[in-house]
């Protein structure tokens, strides 16, 4: 079967599953769901009070319904409140979401820019110092977690050069680009230093497999000069685990958001779940979930489609 | 072991294995308590000491030494990331090779599920997880195996599905090998090897995201020393103590660095490619 | 005659220090402008690394000219000292000089460009052809290599043809660069035996059409026989004989040389069988398949419904007498192994009946694997291997058990010691011998032997031959032998069903099938059987291409009907002879 058709088929399986486990999740909180709901601000209720929001929200009704009730309103946009913002959870994201996304594919762009020319280069220098250099490189880029990237580039700033990196303001991408690059270019250096190292070590293995394959022998057994072996005949085929690992890692960056924001105090999603989880503003716990977890899987949805632009065996199937 | 004479003979492996052999022995030792101040106690007159004789990476705002409280914190990090990644070891291959084995609609329920599971991004999975569950030391230990089962069931999963193509695995059925026999001896034998370099570099995650966790505060609670922990703390003081941020900031990295070596070195070595050649 | 390349004490080494490690030591040979050089040799002898040494591919290997020189003639009448040359000029060198041809055809093309593009740029580097130009010369080169639709195939991916055709398009590149050097590294050794001649044809025309020098490798005599003027047999590393074709075949003078002519299998058109054990119809079969059909559903679309399937095996019917050997020829996708593994249960039938006689133990059938690296499990040891048979049927590993396990290895030739090693301390002919024995442990009446020979060099293949004959006496086996070897098969088989896109095309006794074939399939089989005896020999280019084995949905096939051709030979009736 068509790989493709194969991946769309079950991606809106995979949505559902992600949304049934994100519905039971928030439902195991100890307590009962009008606290899970309203956080704190439940003990202040009374017994009737409590009763006639529990039949306002449908929280009477049995598990099934209630999810039924929770995925239509799901399709409608309908997220639900948040306790802390007093605001519909969408309406919190979207206003978040923008810098994470921002965020995430500024330090993916920086990673790819840095690892596959570093990867290639290790690979057509193997073994030179050239490579050994960029390996050891890699391999401590790899080892790095972000909280200690970005700990050493504030005190490099501040203590070093006395500068205070600009912290816990926002300025969106078309209100002033330059400004916006400024306060965000830190941050996605932090979140992308460890995804840069990963990108180095796999381009290099992935050139070098490579680079021993038959049809580069093919190739080179034509005449084909050392600049066409690498970059037309061995390149596309080796970018094909970069990819994959794009995918895969751009999981990682949005989960690694969470940490960065936090260093940086910029107000995006990753923020928001923090901050939601100590405020137990469980809806918009939810909503960031199922947010994240959505933006995710279309990322991954995209690379699958690039998967199958660079390879015919992919687009076409096999015979 | 003929294992670990190979690891020695490597020339990263080396290295990495040294790191590990000290963090083993500084998580012993902190374990028995054998440091050099009681992690706990608070010497009010040496708070933000400077590195010396007496305080070799010097104390924190309430006086406690720095040294002793790493070495605590290394072994409340590697019992977390032992636990977890046995966890994630233990469940993911279990149903990457039950997924492989039984094949069809099995295979695919199964897998599907760990791509749910896969769908959120590992921090965020383990955030979910100690939403519902509170903080602490138990609920890192679940989440972050809970992360890592269904990557390790995808790194079963495939070899086991080209092990169960091989004639080996035919030949069993010629012979009437029982299920347990051939689950065992021909496909599981056979995943040792990459299982023992995934699980190394698992290692390696386990502690990054054991230590990121408890950096935002979110896993083992104060006043057990931890070093996400102690690194979180260190930051509004980078500019008076810069050595409280140095220094669990070095034993992480080196930490994270001595399993990644490691797990290089053994998939160097265990490369079925070179296998035949090596042996 | 003037030396378009000679080669003079040529040495290679591998690795961190490679004089030590020398895998060619001291290759020297002439060859002249148009001629042939066929190199000989076993796996392991140096031939390959002799051939990418050449035009200096060896040291993308990893490999290292460590002594004599290699000069070749340019096109404008200059030497040039291919291991002094630096990489600027060897590039030129390569393509316009010196062509080369793989032996993996399935890998040797770019999976991410088309064979158009591939094609063009053979053009471009070596005759400066571009843009349209370059495309309507990639289709002619297409056309002269015989592959149909040219025009569209162009903008085809190497995954999207088979084989054969892939070596086609590698030969169409070498077209295009038009070198007076064509290097040819095994280049049929992948492909079935009908294709092989197809090949082999392609290469002779080519030859003589555009003047071309060749250097054709191989490990099969025969195979060289057909196409070298002069020929050179390696040795590890080392040249033991060489000179004009027809003196090294006929007056062999190094052992080695006369050795390989002798183990090489000949085929003899049916006057090499077996005399042994005739037929004697009294005898209850020990397998007796009837109407065997399998068939793999093709799953297409979101809910997997049958869009038709692939017959595999359609009706195949045979029994098996013990005592005697059936072997089963065919092609790649003929469905030889599929109904072999029907038999013993690994593939699931999807109608017919397979009946096994009860026999000396509860499971009477075991079978041997083509690939003796692939059928032993590498993490155990030569006792759990053997053990293993036993203890699936209840044994127990006692002293016993290991006494049979110790008499079942002396029987296969193989050492005492071997029950405390593991796989890959042996070679593959002494695998594939411990392979005979863990099959033999549970004292079977049949043995399906699958490919069982192919993946060995010729002189261990005529020695495994010889023990499985000994076997059969000795134990009263009956094999089914699957093979695509012609010659092999005929020195194993008592009698022979020749397979074709899942059906059996031809059975009978082994001399009648071989010595008078009756079917257009069997008779172009054995036409495409390489031989010493046929040396020199015009194949024919024919480009017939097997049928697909597709079927839509619900798509019987027309009942067989069969033609008696002799006492026991039945030929099936062809639609269109």
């Amino acid at each position: 079967m068509n790989y493709l058709t194969q991946r769309l088929a079950t991606f809106p399986l995979i949505l559902l599953g992600v949304s049934v486990l994100v519905f039971v999740s928030i439902r195991l909180i100890p307590g009962d769901a009008i606290t899970a709901m309203l956080g704190t601000e439940a003990g202040l209720l009374t017994p009737d009070q409590r009763a006639s929001l529990a039949a306002y929200f449908g929280i009477d009704q049995p598990i099934y319904l209630q999810y039924g009730r929770w995925l239509v309103g799901l399709f409608s946009g309908d997220l639900g409140i948040s306790v802390t913002y007093g605001r519909p959870v969408l309406a919190v994201i979207l206003e978040r979401f923008p810098l994470t996304l921002e965020l995430a594919l500024l330090s993916m762009v920086i990673a790819l820019c840095v690892g596959i020319p570093a990867g290639v280069l290790a690979a057509t220098r193997n073994e030179g110092p050239a490579d050994l250099g960029i390996r050891v490189l890699a391999m401590l880029g790899q080892s790095t977690p972000s909280f200690v990237v970005g700990l050493v580039i504030i005190f490099v700033l501040s203590v070093v050069f006395g500068a205070v990196p600009p912290m816990g303001i926002f300025t969106p991408i078309y209100v002033n680009p330059l400004v916006n690059l400024s306060q965000l270019i830190f941050p996605a250096i932090t979140l992308g230093f460890a995804f840069a190292a990963s990108v180095t070590r796999i381009s290099r293995s992935a050139m070098l497999d490579v680079l021993s394959d038959d049809y580069v022998r093919t190739a080179r057994s034509k005449g084909a000069s050392a600049r066409s072996v690498i970059w037309r005949h061995a390149f596309p085929n080796a970018l094909i685990p970069v990819v994959t690992l794009s995918g895969i890692e751009f999981g990682y960056l949005l989960g690694g958001a969470v940490i960065v924001e936090q260093i940086f105090a910029l107000p995006g999603i990753g923020r928001l779940v923090l901050d939601a989880i100590s405020q137990r503003d469980y809806a918009l716990v939810e909503g960031c979930v199922l947010f994240i977890a959505l933006n995710f899987l279309i990322v991954n949805l995209l690379v699958d489609l690039a998967y199958a632009a660079l390879d015919p065996r992919i687009r076409l199937g096999g015979r | 072991m003929r294992i670990l004479g190979a690891i020695a003979r490597h020339p990263s492996g080396r290295i990495g294995a040294a790191i590990i052999a000290v963090y083993l022995l500084a998580a012993v030792l902190g374990a028995f308590g054998i440091t050099p101040h009681d992690p706990l106690q608070q010497f009010r007159i040496d708070r933000l000491h400077a590195p010396s004789t007496t305080y070799w990476m010097g104390t924190d705002l309430l006086g406690r030494d720095a040294t002793s409280r790493l070495m605590r914190g290394i072994g409340q990090s590697f019992v977390i990331a032992f636990a977890s990644v046995a966890i994630a070891t233990a469940a993911g291959t279990v149903i990457g090779l039950l997924a492989a084995w039984w094949g069809n609609l099995w295979d695919g329920i199964l897998m599907r599920v760990m791509d749910v599971l896969l769908a959120f991004p590992a921090i965020l999975l383990a955030l979910l997880i100690i939403a519902i569950v509170g903080p602490g030391t138990f609920t890192s230990v679940a989440a972050i195996g809970i992360v890592y089962t269904p990557i390790f069931a995808r790194v079963v999963r495939g070899p086991a599905l080209s092990l169960k193509q091989r004639d080996f695995v035919d030949a069993a059925r010629t012979f009437g090998s029982s299920q347990t026999f051939i689950l065992t001896r021909h496909l599981l034998l056979n995943l040792v090897a990459p299982l023992t370099v995934q699980v190394t570099l698992a290692l390696a995650w386990a502690l990054l995201t054991e230590a990121g966790l408890s950096f935002l505060g979110l896993g083992t609670q104060p006043p057990s020393p931890s070093l996400g922990l102690m690194l979180s703390e260190s930051r509004n003081l980078m500019e008076r103590a810069p050595w409280l941020m140095l220094f669990p900031a070095l034993v992480i990295m080196l930490g994270i660095l001595g399993f990644n070596l490691t797990g290089d070195a053994l998939r160097d070595i265990l490369d079925p490619r070179t296998q035949g050649r090596a042996a | 005659m003037s030396a378009l390349l000679s080669v003079q004490g040529l040495r290679v080494g591998f690795g961190r220090d490679p004089q030590r490690s020398e895998v060619v030591k001291g290759v020297s040979f002439d060859l002249g402008a148009g001629q042939t050089l066929g190199i000989v040799g076993e796996s392991g002898s140096g031939k390959s690394v002799t051939a990418l040494s050449i035009n200096r591919l060896v040291d993308f290997g990893g490999g290292r000219i460590t002594g004599g020189s290699i000069v070749l003639e340019r096109s404008d009448g200059t030497p040039l000292d291919v291991t002094k040359a630096d990489e600027s000029s060897l590039i030129h060198v390569r393509g316009r000089d010196i062509g080369m041809i793989f032996q993996e055809p399935m890998t040797s093309l770019n999976p991410v460009h088309t064979i158009g593009a591939q094609i063009e740029e053979a053009f471009r580097l070596n005759r400066g052809l571009s843009g349209r130009a370059a495309t309507l010369a990639a289709r002619d080169a297409l056309d002269r290599v015989r592959i149909p639709d040219a025009a569209q195939r162009l903008g085809y991916f190497p995954h999207q043809l088979s084989g054969g055709m892939r070596q086609r398009v590698m030969i169409a590149m070498v077209i295009a660069s038009n070198p007076r050097l064509l290097i040819a590294d095994e280049p049929t050794t992948a492909l079935d035996v009908t294709v092989q001649a197809q090949v082999m044809a392609l290469l002779a025309e080519l030859k003589r059409e555009m003047g071309m020098a060749m250097i054709f490798i191989s490990h099969d005599i025969g195979l060289v026989a057909g196409i070298a003027d002069e020929i050179m047999v390696m040795q590890s590393g080392q040249a033991v004989e060489q000179g004009r074709l027809n003196d090294v075949l006929d007056r062999p003078q190094h052992e080695y040389t006369r050795h390989l002519l002798e183990a090489v299998p000949h085929f003899n058109g049916g006057r090499a069988t077996r005399s042994d054990g005739k037929r004697t119809e009294a005898a209850t079969p020990v397998v007796a398949v009837d109407d065997l059909v399998v068939r793999f559903p093709i799953a297409r679309g979101l809910f997997r419904t049958g869009a038709g399937s692939v017959h595999a095996v359609d009706g195949v019917e045979f029994d098996l007498l013990p005592g005697e050997t059936l072997g089963i020829v065919g092609e790649s996708g003929s469905g030889k192994s599929t109904a072999a593994r029907a038999v013993l249960g690994l593939v699931k039938a999807t109608r017919g009946r397979i009946d096994i006689a009860a026999g000396r133990s509860r499971r009477p059938v075991q079978m041997v694997f083509q690939d003796p690296f692939s059928s032993l499990n590498p993490r155990l040891d030569v006792e759990s291997l053997l053990a293993e048979p036993a203890i699936a049927n209840g044994q127990r590993v006692d002293e016993k058990l290991r006494q049979r396990m110790m008499f079942l290895l002396g029987r296969v030739g193989l050492p005492d010691d071997a029950l405390r090693r593991y796989p890959h301390q042996f070679s593959g002919g002494q695998r594939q011998r411990l392979c005979i024995a863990r099959a033999l442990m549970l004292n079977p009446d049949v043995v399906v032997l699958d490919e069982a020979v192919s993946a060995l060099d010729v002189s261990v293949q005529a020695r495994v031959l010889d023990l499985l004959i000994d076997l059969q006496h000795e134990f009263g086996l009956a094999y089914l032998f699957i093979s695509h070897d012609m010659a092999v098969v005929e020195r194993i088989a008592h009698r022979i069903a020749v397979m074709y896109a899942g059906q059996i095309v031809e059975i009978g006794d082994a001399a009648a099938v071989l010595s008078s074939p009756q079917h257009s399939y069997t008779r172009r089989l054995i036409a495409a059987v390489p031989a010493i005896e046929r040396r020199q020999a015009r194949f024919t280019i024919d480009a017939t291409q097997v049928p697909s084995l597709v079927r839509p949905a619900g798509f019987e096939p027309a009942p067989p009907q069969w033609r008696e051709a002799g006492a026991d030979h039945r030929v099936r009736v062809e639609a269109n002879p």
